[in-house]
């Protein structure tokens, strides 16, 4: 077992735990929280794989940002110190949740485990090479996501400004 | 790389970690004092005061540890060091003079970016957990406040990327000419603007605002704790003063001989860092409304105006 093979191992622990306790947590807070080391164990994965570039931006754009913005809502609205039991689900749901997630999981494995073989290959993957597929090969995928991304954040603002009356003087 | 030299290089990152905080925020005692016609400290150590802040080091020390009771217990005590320890990661990508960094990796423009918006966590992981009404709302503002400037900070920092054709601060120093002043001269605005208010600091100080929420986020803490938040705070203007000067201001570029590039680096950098305390003096906090118009009309659009202009002056080869 290689250093590389450790890190990878600790890296996926990590992201593996942190996902399992978002999920099962009782703190609404403390599932987020748990998010941000899922998706730094994630990051530290992709490190140790070779692409710097997608970890980096991984951690740059999800904690840094979609995280805060899931904090900064949960703030807003209601987000209590301690368990939240408002919210606790049922047993059979629980249990119907968990199968469906060892479902999922048992079919990503069995897809996955027979392409691993047993070592940690370190591909060196420049961001010079990232940017060529990018803007290259894939560059009409990449600028329709953006402009669906532009259209969501157009609904979203039409949305939140509500429907204005046609008369001004009207009280809303 | 062997052993001994990643021990010396994580402990020279360590040193400058403790050292160059404590420098700057020496500085803006003194400064601050002299710009307001006071002297400042002058009694710890002797010679104008130069140990006032190691001596605030040992109170903060010797202070109770408390938690408060209705704090949600390990993300209040968990809540300083997710503040500390990501500066302390930027502080080691930061090159100071050719190939003297502590931590050498190709992305360390992004490097950097990634680590500082990770330490935006801490203070919201603090307003939330203090179990404090002033603390959450100051949690709240902060986290708006963090969003909006994200952005802009990102877009001048991709310009100059863009402009030396490089993700590293190294590389994009090298490449760094003089003509860059004023090329890239409204996208260092903004990241001045920007890196400011990244920092929380007056201006933009709405999130600690301490005539309307004591001390924002920070209010509950005591000792270790709260000297953390603010080593944090004076780390993040090292860190956003070393960046400006890499990347806008040439970094080790100097009519000096080359050995001394990291003199010229560090000096820069104190100059950036001495404009940030000039700022907080000079102007009043900036309203929450204020603040957000800032960052959205003012800001973003001046950031996206630069990497226009930067793409095309890459495509013409200026």
């Amino acid at each position: 077992m290689t250093a590389l093979d450790t890190a990878f191992a600790a890296s996926a622990v990590l992201a593996v735990l942190g996902g399992l306790l978002a999920v099962v947590t009782r703190h609404v807070v403390h599932a987020a929280l748990w998010l941000v080391v899922a998706l730094l164990g994630v990051a530290g994965a992709l490190l140790v794989l070779g692409a710097e570039l997608v970890a980096l931006v991984l951690v740059l754009v999800y904690v840094g940002a979609v995280v805060v913005l899931v904090l900064f809502a949960l703030m807003l609205t209601r987000a209590p110190a301690g368990p939240d039991l408002a919210h606790a689900v049922g047993p059979w749901r629980a249990v119907g949740a968990g199968l469906l997630g060892l479902a999922s999981a048992g079919l990503l494995a069995s897809v996955l485990v027979p392409l691993a073989d047993g070592s940690v290959d370190r591909a060196q993957v420049t961001t010079t090479q990232v940017a060529g597929e990018l803007f290259g090969t894939w560059v009409w995928p990449f600028e329709l996501l953006s402009l669906l991304l532009l259209a969501a954040l157009v609904g979203a603002l039409a949305v939140a400004r509500g429907h204005r009356s046609r008369d001004p003087k009207a009280v809303p | 790389m062997t052993l001994l030299e990643v021990v010396a290089r994580a402990v020279a990152a360590l040193a400058a970690f403790l050292v160059l905080p404590l420098v700057v925020g020496q500085a803006e005692h003194k400064v601050m004092a002299h710009m307001q016609g006071r002297l400042g400290p002058m009694y710890a150590g002797g010679f104008h005061g130069w140990a006032q802040l190691v001596a605030d080091g040992v109170k903060f020390v010797q202070k109770e540890d408390l938690v408060p009771a209705a704090a949600d217990r390990w993300v209040f005590r968990l809540a300083p060091a997710v503040a500390l320890v990501p500066y302390l990661v930027a502080l080691a990508a930061l090159p100071v003079h050719p190939g003297v960094a502590a931590l050498e990796v190709p992305g360390s423009v992004l490097l950097v970016l990634a680590a500082t918006s990770v330490g935006a966590l801490g203070t919201l992981m603090a307003g939330w957990s203090s179990g404090n009404k002033y603390s959450l709302i100051g949690g709240l503002r902060a986290a708006a406040q963090l969003v909006s400037y994200e952005l802009p900070l990102v877009l001048a920092v991709a310009s100059v990327a863009l402009a030396g054709g490089s993700l590293s601060l190294a590389t994009l120093a090298e490449r760094w000419s003089p003509w860059w002043l004023l090329w890239q001269l409204p996208g260092a605005l903004v990241f001045l603007l920007a890196g400011v208010a990244e920092l929380q600091r007056p201006p933009f100080d709405m999130p600690v605002a301490d005539a309307e929420l004591v001390m924002g986020a920070w209010t509950e803490y005591t000792g270790l704790r709260f000297a953390f938040f603010l080593l944090a705070e004076y780390a993040g203007i090292v860190v956003v003063s070393l960046l400006f000067a890499v990347l806008w201001l040439g970094g080790w570029h100097g009519p000096l001989p080359d050995a001394l590039g990291w003199l010229w680096t560090l000096g820069k950098g104190l100059l950036v860092a001495l404009a940030v305390i000039w700022v907080r003096v000079s102007w009043p906090r900036l309203r929450e409304d204020q603040l957000q118009r800032l960052a959205w009309l003012w800001l973003l659009p001046l950031a996206l105006a630069q990497v226009v202009l930067t793409a095309a002056g890459v495509v013409a080869g200026w």
